[in-house]
């Protein structure tokens, strides 16, 4: 599925990466806070939906080469984490929607867990 | 070769630099995208540990034909029980930690996992040194 239809779902904001976000497609997502968590579960090139916003995020998605990263409950990054975000050219999502229910609305839509 | 790397305490904004540094200087290198996330995680993991934990220390790396070694050495409080530690999902940090999305028992359970040896010494009050190797697959410079 592609960024952009993915984003339409959970009637997210695109905050970076609008010029790649089409092109970005996406089969499995993860939601977590806890980063760890992600390292040790994640296999995928996954999504994550997450609702941390601190830089360690972005470390962890550059680590786990993930792309594209849904800030949940109307999380807003930071100026450095979205200055990263574009470095590093991963998109970045903000939703209103709380983990439990943007989750549901994409797994509904199709995207699949990473396990 | 031979890389140093610093690690601050606490200090989330500069933490994870040294691995995703690491993490591209390897991909120059041309090692197998697998190994260097490996490498990436399991440095990721001891680098958050000295930050968290370590009160700040520094990591070593080298590069050679065996492979890569790291070692990461910190002069914190070091771990009373290295293998209650090893245990996934066991964990110390504050809930301040917590809030931030670490702590969640995983570091060290992840560095096991993605090393291909790891060494842990530590004594209480004089601190702790980690040492991962990573070997390189047959047939790589």
């Amino acid at each position: 599925m592609r960024a952009t239809e993915i984003a339409q779902i959970i009637n997210a904001e695109i905050i970076v990466g609008k010029e790649i976000a089409y092109d970005l497609d996406v089969e499995t997502a993860c939601g977590s806070d806890l980063m760890s968590d992600v390292i040790a579960f994640v296999k995928e090139r996954v999504a994550l939906l997450s609702g941390l916003t601190n830089p360690q995020v972005l470390r962890t998605a550059d680590l786990m080469d993930i792309r594209l990263i849904i800030f949940v409950r109307g999380k807003k990054p930071s100026e450095e984490m979205i200055q990263m975000a574009r470095e590093q050219g991963i998109v970045l999502m903000r939703t209103h929607d709380t983990m439990f229910v943007a989750c549901g609305k994409l797994y509904q839509a199709g995207i699949k867990g990473d396990s | 070769m031979i890389i140093e790397y610093i690690i601050p305490r606490l200090d989330f904004s500069a933490a994870g630099k040294a691995s995703t540094d690491m993490k591209h200087r390897l991909t120059q290198l041309g090692l197998p995208p697998a190994l260097i996330k490996r490498v990436a995680i399991a440095m990721y993991e001891a680098e958050m540990n000295i930050a968290i934990h370590g009160d700040g220390g520094r990591a070593e790396i080298e590069i050679s034909k065996d492979g890569i070694t790291t070692c990461f050495i910190d002069h914190g409080p070091g771990i009373p029980d290295i293998e209650l530690a090893m245990q996934e999902g066991y964990s110390t940090a504050s809930e301040e930690i917590r809030d931030m999305g670490f702590g969640a028992g995983m570091g060290l359970p992840n560095m096991k996992k993605n090393a291909d040896e790891l060494i842990i010494q530590s004594e209480l009050n004089k601190g702790t040194t980690v040492q991962m190797h990573f070997r390189l697959p047959a047939g790589e410079p």
